[in-house]
């Protein structure tokens, strides 16, 4: 492609966009002659170039454009919407063109009299009726079947109807034209149906990106699209090639490493001559280094100038009334930045229009202003640009995405309903859910907000939602201002320095030595106790080798450790490391493909000092750390609301505290536990591989808690003993510590069986163990109920993993055959199988969906007792109502009612 | 170049158009050539920062006049033992493949050596398999034999050729 055509296409893309955004102006204020003087020059220029470099296409599209354009600016025409669109219309096949131009150097073929034909009517004064705006806009449609063309020279004049057609009726040809391009590749379709442009500008570059975000930057750079600047300062600039401002960056880069490797020279002398020049070197090289550094800024206006004309197609194309309001255009970030974010932006803008904002009727309904706003803020905060992209609609509709968002899988019904508003909104991020009803032309294909998510977070962004339902939603949007130069802090660990980027580094904390923080040992897992929250820990050094580190014999020894807290996708994990060193601006370099296949870095940089250090990856700490990405329930940041509902949830468990197999404390509810007991040691008997005692003229198995403690063979030897059918089982203990009343809250689930997970109590973290496990470990082969009676069997609904862990062995102990379920419809399901005695539901998290269990035939009328652990539920319809921590009244009132039940 | 090229019937030894020039390597005891045009720069081993995990081939990165060069260890890529005293004192070629920079470790750098097709030879086939995959052919020279070094082959990793890699007796 010769110069003069690059220099052309470049041109007039800027122009086009320009014109694009006048228009949508000139369609609100026709009067504006200002506008409309820009508007004409504009159009003017790009037909006058393609006569001159001899485009005919271009050139005639453009004239009939101008033409109609003329009459407005004359005053012999007013500006409708139908006439701006018939010009925006011919905006886009310039468009089209040029792109066609652009890949092959020369004019495609095509056919552009309907549109010139039009433009030409409309320039005579004739009403106009713009082509149908859904689902296929008018520039784009196939050209029209043989048959129809005849009677096509005058698009509001339908054959088949035998009349004029309506505003915004669509001709029945034009709709089998359209439907014929749907279906398939129409070999007589235009280069690029809007479809097609509008999945590949959306949708294509999403996928590349994720791919390659560099490489794909690199290709809008050739292009040279980059100089765009505002109109009014277009004469105080110059268009500069963007590999010269690459070059010139990376050669003041190493001006300043060679300046400071000089400073480190002349620092370690003592009287130096060069002290003063150098010092004047230091200043105009750290000015010189600002100045280059601001070449690459640009305004984020210019990845903003395509929205008003989206957001007034959208308008159009869904019958809504939509303004589009910027602030802070001129804010300014790194034009890789800036390419970056312009997808992810009007996709977000689209799914503003389309599923933030109501229709007009609905709005006016609510008492709105039939016209919505969409809002767009950019600003400074800290290292970092926020952008806002919030509207006044209907806000996110809390109560879909949590269903969505349970029946994707992708959080349990239990943690669902404890989750605040705002993490459930949160999951609009996550892949797969899309809660539009419909899926329209503009979104809502499953695949929206997480491609977003996923293109923020690959520049090292955040975004997060907040919404409000009835008055709409806001999405901020922070990204760092440059990819280039970013804040890291320089740690070390095995003789090595790394960089961890600052924008994943929540803080520091010192521990060991005489730091008020612990690092305490879990199985060999390492956690810290910080603010009463567990968070788990991984070594540096584990990440680097990817082997777990040897600690048996150094222990805690090593006592000058420092904790950095990351946080990466709402999860908070510490990495420890040997020594913290500093925070530096790093220039980030790609690593070389050679080292690219080692996930644990994102890049090296080179320090002050001249070394080269890599910089650490902390999505793939994350994952080393074991935190995945799905899960939202942040530890820190816990909402007020959420607070507040567990609170309600939660109550204080008895707990009894001992040591078995080990240092660390262990935990199980008091509730489980028969007896508390010290056996002498010597009258325990072994038979048949088991521990037994005799005890109160019974034989009782003994077992220990970790399969690797040893049962004492002489002494005392402190037993939990737990009942089981009138048969006792005891766990042989180390020592019994404490008593303990306290919430209950188990932070981390462990996948050894016989623990059900870890908790803080009395300030340690603590094992909750498994009662029913031992239980089945130690009675085994005695758990017949068959002997004793017809087995009474409950159905026990309760969301929460532990209470129903503790519920169904105290159960099973007391005889009955227990189904534990989480949900409702499972409970259900049970019962379609088996009549149950009685059904146990919880009635805490979701009263209404256990009052299902009332009504519903399945369960053949089986007495529902309710199960709360709040002192002032109501026992409502339910048979019956008993609190989780009241052991005994659970039993007997199950006891009664099922009694009651049989003798009926 | 390939090989086949090297071979061709010469009809003058010594035209100069016959002639190849070879910078000469020491890695280990074994004499290595590289041709002239497609070495950068060769430079001293200053500051190497080793990369976790990326195998044994990548020595590590270093900063080489402000960018970053990825060293190749040419004794780990050839399968021959480690330098007992480390990395230290060892030379670097400096080569280019597609924009990216590399250097690769070797004991020593010695003399350029301007060199007759005709002591050229393919390689033997009783040479290691991998051995095979990235020399290009030997020169017999007084004394002592040079193996060419094909560059790119060198630059791709181990695993990634088709040859399997053994260990080499030396």
């Amino acid at each position: 492609m010769d110069d003069l055509l690059a220099e052309f296409l470049t041109e007039t893309n800027e122009f086009l966009e320009t014109v694009d955004n006048d228009l949508v102006k000139l369609e609100s204020d026709p009067t504006d002659k200002e506008t409309l003087n820009n508007i004409f020059r504009l159009v003017h220029t790009i037909k006058g170039t393609c006569g001159f470099l001899g485009l005919p296409r271009l050139q005639f599209v453009a004239h009939a454009g101008e033409t109609l354009l003329g009459k407005f600016r004359d005053g012999a025409l007013v500006a409708t919407s139908d006439t701006v669109q018939l010009v925006l219309e011919s905006i886009d096949r310039i468009k089209e063109i040029l792109a066609d131009l652009e890949q092959t150097g020369s004019e495609p073929e095509g056919d552009d009299s309907a549109l010139i034909g039009a433009l030409e009517r409309a320039a005579e004064g004739e009403t106009v009726v713009a082509s149908a705006p859904v689902p296929a806009p008018a520039p784009v449609k196939p050209p029209e079947p043989v048959v129809a063309a005849a009677t096509s020279d005058d698009p509001t004049w339908d054959a088949d109807l035998g009349r004029h057609l309506k505003p915004g009726e669509v001709s029945l040809a034009a709709l089998e034209a359209a439907f014929m391009a749907a279906e398939f590749e129409d070999p007589l379709a235009e280069p690029a149906p809007v479809d097609a442009t509008m999945t590949a500008g959306v949708e294509a570059p999403f996928e590349e990106r994720r791919a390659n975000p560099i490489a794909r930057a690199a290709v809008i750079d050739d292009d040279g699209d980059g100089g765009a600047k505002g109109g009014r300062v277009a004469d105080q600039t110059i268009r500069v090639n963007v590999d010269v401002l690459e070059t010139l960056r990376t050669m003041v880069s190493e001006l300043v490493l060679t300046r400071n490797q000089l400073l480190q020279m002349v620092r370690n002398s003592t009287d130096s001559e060069f002290k003063a020049p150098l010092q004047r070197l230091s200043a105009v090289t750290s000015e010189l280094q600002d100045s280059v550094m601001k070449t690459r800024m640009q305004p984020i206006g210019t990845a903003w100038k395509k929205l008003p004309r989206i957001v007034r197609d959208a308008a159009r194309d869904l019958g809504k009334k939509i303004d589009l309001v910027m602030d802070g255009e001129a804010t300014e970030l790194d034009r890789q930045v800036l390419e970056l974010i312009k997808d992810p932006l009007t996709h977000m803008i689209r799914n503003s229009c389309d599923h933030g904002l109501e229709v007009p009727a609905a709005r006016a309904a609510s008492g709105k202003n039939e016209t919505g706003i969409i809002r767009l803020n950019a600003y400074h905060e800290g290292g970092h640009i926020v952008i806002e992209v919030s509207d006044d609609g209907a806000g996110l509709n809390t109560a879909r995405i949590r269903d969505k968002a349970i029946r994707n899988g992708l959080v349990s019904e239990e943690q669902a309903w404890q989750m605040s508003d705002q993490q459930v909104h949160r999951f609009i991020f996550a892949a797969g859910l899309s809660t539009a009803q419909q899926v329209t032309s503009l979104s809502g294909r499953g695949v929206g907000m997480d491609v977003v998510r996923t293109n923020i977070e690959l520049i090292g962004g955040t975004i997060d939602v907040q919404s409000h339902e009835g008055r709409g939603s806001t999405f901020y949007i922070k990204i760092p201002l440059t990819l280039a130069i970013v804040s890291a802090l320089v740690v070390g660990t095995a003789d090595q320095r790394f960089a961890i980027p600052q924008l994943s580094v929540v803080e520091l904390v010192g521990a060991g030595g005489t730091s008020e923080h612990r690092v305490e040992t879990i199985n060999n897992a390492r956690v810290l106790r910080l603010r009463d929250r567990l968070l788990p820990l991984i070594d540096m050094a584990e990440i680097l080798t990817g082997e777990p580190k040897d600690r048996s014999g150094a222990g805690e020894a090593a006592n000058s450790e420092f904790v950095v807290v990351m946080q990466h996708a709402d999860k908070l994990f510490g990495v420890v490391v040997d020594a913290v060193f500093d925070t530096e601006e790093i220039v980030v370099k790609p690593l070389s493909s050679a080292v690219a296949h080692v996930k644990t870095f994102s890049g090296a940089t080179i320090l002050g000092d001249g070394s080269v250090i890599m910089i650490v990856d902390p999505a793939s700490v994350a994952k080393a750390a074991g935190v995945s990405e799905q899960r939202v329930d942040e530890p820190e940041a816990i909402d007020a609301a959420a607070v507040a509902k567990r609170k309600a949830a939660e109550e204080k468990t008895s707990m009894v505290l001992f040591k078995a197999g080990g240092e660390e404390p262990r935990a199980v509810p008091l509730s489980l536990v028969t007896r508390l007991e010290d056996l002498d040691a010597a009258t325990f008997e072994r038979a048949d591989g088991r521990v037994m005692v005799q005890y109160r003229g019974s034989l009782m198995p003994i077992v220990p808690v970790d399969p690797y403690q040893a049962i004492r063979d002489q002494g005392d030897q402190p037993i939990l003993v737990f009942s089981h059918m009138g048969l006792s089982a005891g766990l042989a203990v180390d020592a019994i510590i404490d008593i303990v009343e306290e919430k209950l809250d188990i932070e981390m689930s462990a996948d050894r069986p016989g623990v059900l997970g870890v908790a803080v109590l009395k300030g340690v973290a603590t094992e909750i163990i498994d009662v029913g496990h031992h239980l089945t470990q130690a009675l085994g082969d005695w758990d017949d109920p068959g002997l004793e009676e017809p087995a009474r069997h409950i159905v026990l609904v309760e969301r929460n993993p532990f209470f129903r862990n503790l519920l169904s062995p105290l159960l099973r102990a007391a005889g009955y055959e227990v189904e534990a379920v989480d949900t409702v419809s499972a409970a259900l399901l049970c019962a379609e199988y088996r009549k149950p005695t009685a059904v146990l539901a919880d009635i805490d998290v979701d009263v209404e969906s256990a009052r299902k269990l009332l009504v519903d035939s399945r369960l053949a009328g089986a007495p529902v007792v309710a199960l709360s652990g709040s002192r002032d539920a109501q026992a409502g319809d339910f048979a019956g109502l008993v609190r989780k921590s009241d052991r005994s009244s659970l039993l007997s009132t199950i006891d009664y009612i099922s009694r009651a039940r049989s003798a009926a | 170049m390939s090989a086949a090229a090297l071979k061709a019937p010469q009809t003058s030894v010594l035209a100069s158009a016959d002639t190849r020039e070879f910078v000469t390597l020491h890695i280990a005891d074994q004499l290595f050539g590289v041709q002239v045009g497609d070495i950068h720069d060769v430079f001293a081993l200053q500051q190497l920062t080793p990369v976790p995990g990326a195998g044994a081939e990548i020595a590590g990165i270093l900063n080489l006049r402000g960018r970053i060069v990825t060293a190749i260890d040419a004794r780990a890529r050839l399968g021959l033992p480690k330098r007992p005293n480390g990395y230290a004192g060892m030379m670097a070629v400096g080569v280019e493949r597609d924009g990216e920079a590399f250097g690769i470790l070797v004991d020593a750098v010695g003399d350029v050596l301007r060199l007759e097709d005709s002591r050229f030879e393919p390689n033997p086939v009783n040479l290691d398999a991998m051995w095979q995959t990235v020399s290009k052919g030997i020169y017999r020279l007084d004394g002592s034999l040079l193996i060419t070094l094909d560059i790119a082959r060198i630059l791709t990793p181990r695993n990634a050729s088709a040859a399997p890699a053994e260990p080499v007796d030396h």
